[in-house]
């Protein structure tokens, strides 16, 4: 039954799955690919070069960069305290109601994407970077707290329990004990995700949240291909280094 | 000489504390300054107020019939666009995989060196799968929306190249580093490279590659659901319409609708991946 259910009835079972979703859509594909229509995406895509480079476009770029950057550090961080904070409960040190408690709170922030927290949030903060900080922290509390969660119960117990026996409070045995063992990996994980969270920033601009997508929004709104182009130009290179500063630091730990 | 025995009277770790604190301090003001971090706005009278109202919009979600039907239609949707996206995906990712991978480069066999032009183009497709996957899906959305309007159309295509990209990029990992022995041999012995792929690296990879594949498609359902706010289609596009309404009982609904979906899409990748493991 196994053989046959992998080598006949799965491809089946795809291919009818596919046909359905396939006549669900509605997009006319066969006129996706005339040539009409492919000489107009050409002209489009033609519209993306040169890229603009006059100086205070570059600037305002620039600019635009620096506060995607400074959105993705400074969710980061404000998620590592939110995620330690309800990491605590969610590792059962407070008990089982609390434990229940801050994973529920973990799994529905981590549940919802940060563009859907943004779009909320806009409502509360306004446009603007701010709002982009405080969704990036919502989601990202929300992912770091499991994990950060998960590293506190796998830390070895024997130095806290040497601490406890030799009279130290549970408060100064977390900090000098169970903390400094987790650090390495909650630092990696730290890092993974603010790699993760540049490139949310970067798009997060699209429902107003600002940063370098805010930009792109406003110009391909204008139908402004030239200087749209400047920007993705910029979201590829601020990721590119991000990911190369991260790995450094990644490795200089290890 | 007697202090030397003693403990030393300061924090031994004093000075990288410090360091470590200015660092952050000098990072954390620009920081601040630049993603204007004010959380006193949300405390506002207008910002409160309308805080409040939208909030208060949320309770009870709305679930009537004719909207439940709606955000149903949409929901399927969603997973229609990212089953479509992440299946042109393959289609994009499998062959670019199959010409760039090392294990089936006849050239390497002989004196372990690549000829420069198989080189030369293994590292074009790489450079190719890098810039499908570095742009965003749903900058790719934004694009396409311009390009070939409002709709799922934008969404699919979408997918199709951000996870193209990634799908390529994982491919030519699994199948280099899977056993490659038995690939080696077929090679050596005179099979052609489309037998020594089907009989030695195929077998071998292939719980693995679909294993990555179905996780993906997990990945583009969420993607899929987030492009929508850019206009590509599905449950996305309500939830945006509903938010500029602020009809906040409509975004209840579809989130638990969204929460829901992403579940069950997980169970069923789980599901399908420790079945063909």
């Amino acid at each position: 039954m196994n053989g046959l259910g992998r080598s006949v009835i799965a491809p089946v079972a795809f291919l009818l799955f596919l046909g359905a979703c396939v006549a669900s859509l509605t997009g006319d594909w066969a006129s996706l690919f005339s040539f009409e229509a492919l000489g107009k995406m050409a002209d489009f895509a033609g519209g993306f070069v040169p890229p603009a480079t006059d100086a205070p476009f570059l600037r305002k770029v620039a600019w635009a960069a620096l506060e995607t950057l400074a959105i993705s550090v400074l969710g980061t961080l404000l998620a590592v305290i939110g995620g330690l904070v309800l990491a605590l409960p969610a590792a059962g040190r407070w008990g089982a109601t609390a434990k229940v408690a801050s994973r529920g709170v973990l799994n529905v922030a981590r549940a919802i994407p940060e563009l859907v927290w943004a779009s909320m949030i806009v409502v509360a903060a306004g446009l603007g970077p701010f709002a982009g900080t405080l969704a990036l922290a919502f989601h990202t509390t929300g992912v770091l707290g499991r994990l950060f969660a998960e590293s506190l119960e796998n830390v070895p117990p024997e130095a806290n329990e040497a601490l406890r026996r030799n009279g130290v409070g549970s408060t100064a045995a977390f900090w000098y004990s169970t903390l400094p063992q987790a650090l390495p990996q909650l630092t990696s994980y730290t890092l993974y995700r603010w790699e993760n969270n540049i490139r949310a920033a970067t798009v997060l601009g699209v429902v107003g949240a600002g940063g370098l997508g805010q930009l792109l929004y406003f110009h391909l709104s204008l139908f402004q291909t030239h200087e749209a182009s400047t920007v993705l130009f910029a979201m590829i290179v601020l990721v590119a280094i991000v990911d190369v500063l991260s790995n450094r630091l990644r490795n200089r730990m290890a | 000489m007697a202090t030397l025995s003693t403990a030393p009277p300061i924090d031994p770790a004093w000075r990288s504390r410090v360091t470590w604190a200015v660092v952050a301090i000098m990072v954390l003001i620009p920081t601040g300054w630049l993603a204007e971090f004010n959380p006193a706005t949300l405390w506002g009278q207008q910002s409160l107020r309308a805080t409040g109202q939208f909030l208060a919009t949320f309770f009870p979600p709305r679930v009537d019939l004719p909207f439940l039907d709606l955000v149903a239609g949409a929901t399927w949707k969603t997973v229609a666009i990212a089953t479509v996206g992440t299946t042109l995906a393959v289609m994009i990712a499998a062959p670019l995989a199959l010409l760039a991978t090392r294990v089936l480069s006849v050239s390497a066999l002989a004196g372990g060196r690549m000829c420069t032009a198989c080189a030369a183009a293994r590292l074009a497709i790489r450079t190719i799968l890098i810039l499908l996957r570095s742009i965003p899906e749903i900058v790719w959305a934004l694009l396409f929306v311009r390009a070939v309007g409002l709709g799922d159309t934008a969404g699919v295509i979408a997918i199709a190249l951000t996870y193209g990209g990634m799908l390529g990029k994982v491919y030519i990992e699994i199948l280099e580093s899977g056993e490659t022995q038995a690939t080696r041999a077929l090679l050596a012995n005179g099979a052609s490279r489309t037998q020594a792929f089907l009989y030695g690296t195929l077998p071998v990879c292939l719980p693995e590659l679909m294993s990555y594949t179905i996780y993906r498609w997990e990945c583009a359902i969420r993607a899929s659901v987030v492009m929508g706010f850019v206009g590509a289609g599905g449950l996305g596009q309500q939830m945006e319409l509903s938010m500029k309404m602020l009809a906040g009982g409509e975004v209840l609904t579809m989130l638990l609708v969204f929460v829901g979906l992403v579940f069950v899409a997980d169970a069923v990748s789980g599901y399908l991946r420790r079945w063909l493991a």
